[in-house]
């Protein structure tokens, strides 16, 4: 008995040049916001960009995003909505707003379906938003997805950063490319992640501060524009490739 | 049309594995069709035919139904999916992602999502057959 969808993986995504899982270790970092906000960025300037969220158990892109009322086009698989120049795919469009409980076994067959049967076409970047640590969601893109790049997202508290570092550990080992370490929510300037980033053998790419507006710009992608996270999240941005 | 992606992996994946027995050519793909998934037989068989390459061309097609078995991890209870038992919304959903099922479905016993789908859930190759030069 053999599956005949993870054959279809790399075809589907033969048109795609580069693909950036927005990972952690840790949960409440930013990862989403940091997905959501790197793909707005890189169609503001241009790019054909996807943006695929597969935290399947708890999505959060679309929120960040606003949105809602789209579904998929269904033609010889299924065809990603646009919306705000972004092509984007997720669960939700599945889940229909209900809890999805998933176990392990669960989450990669579901991963490897969509996998399988989203046809993104040519892209310049596609972007995942990844689930939290080190389970199956991390193991599956690394598996899948050849020449995949991560971007690690940590904050400056050193309970995050120990998962960070044992994520970084991880990739190394595996010898999958990490393009860098953002440092999201900084209240006050410290050194401690970037020495740790650095010792770690990885790239430091900068810091985003805590934006107390950030909130109130859910939801609104042309207030998440005009927030002090949008504009510093940008500097970074533009250092990856 | 989602049938057509599966299709193509059933393609491809029997070629591939003809390729690795040293097959010359294939005369029968059986494929084994999970109802959780609700496939439409038809439109699969059609995007098969489609798809056919010269490896293929005489190839037999069997598709065979198998019922979405459930098991409950809570209290073991074992029962079939009932694709009537479930909304039009929630069957589309399903047929493209099938773990969405535990969103809409619970055990019919103790009402927990979480349950096991033991077999029939989707499209997998489940043999083929074929024939070597030397045969």
């Amino acid at each position: 008995m053999t599956d005949p969808r993870p054959g279809l993986i790399g075809r589907r995504l033969e048109g795609v040049d580069g693909i950036i899982a927005v990972s952690s270790g840790k949960g409440g970092v930013g990862k989403s916001m940091v997905a959501s906000t790197l793909a707005l960025h890189l169609a503001e300037k241009g790019h054909s960009v996807g943006l695929l969220d597969l935290d399947f158990t708890s999505p959060a892109t679309h929120v960040i995003l606003g949105i809602d009322g789209l579904f998929p086009e269904e033609e010889y698989g299924i065809i990603p909505p646009v919306t705000h120049g972004i092509n984007y795919m997720s669960i939700t469009f599945f889940a229909l707003d209900k809890p999805t409980p998933l176990r392990g076994a669960d989450v990669s067959d579901a991963i490897t379906e969509l996998l399988a049967i989203t046809r993104w076409g040519d892209l310049d970047r596609l972007i995942i938003d990844m689930p939290p640590g080190l389970g199956d969601a991390t193991l599956d893109v690394i598996r899948f997805i050849e020449g995949i790049r991560f971007l690690v997202v940590t904050t400056p508290s050193k309970v995050a950063y120990e998962t960070v570092r044992k994520q970084l550990a991880l990739l190394k080992k595996l010898q999958i490319p990490i393009i860098g370490v953002v440092e999201n929510m900084t209240r006050e300037p410290t050194d401690y992640v970037s020495l740790k980033v650095e010792n770690d053998g990885a790239q430091y790419l900068g810091a985003i501060g805590y934006d107390e507006r950030l909130e109130e710009s859910i939801g609104d992608e042309a207030r998440l524009k005009e927030t002090k996270f949008y504009a510093e999240a940008s500097k970074l941005y533009s250092k990856i490739n | 049309m989602h049938e057509w992606a599966l299709a193509e992996g059933v393609i491809q994946t029997a070629t591939g594995i003809a390729e690795e027995q040293g097959l010359e050519k294939i005369t029968e793909i059986v494929v084994r069709i999970g109802e959780l998934q609700q496939i439409e037989h038809d439109i699969l068989q059609f995007a098969l035919e489609q798809l056919r390459t010269p490896l293929m061309k005489d190839a037999k097609y069997t598709l065979e139904t198998i019922p979405g078995k459930l098991k409950c991890r809570i209290c073991d209870e074992e029962w079939t999916f009932n694709p009537q038992g479930v909304g039009e919304a929630e069957s589309e959903a399903i047929h493209f992602v099938p773990e969405v099922a535990h969103a809409y479905i619970s055990c019919p016993s103790c009402g927990s999502p979480d349950f096991q789908i033991l077999e029939g859930r989707g499209v997998l190759l489940a043999s083929i057959t074929g024939v070597k030069p030397d045969d």
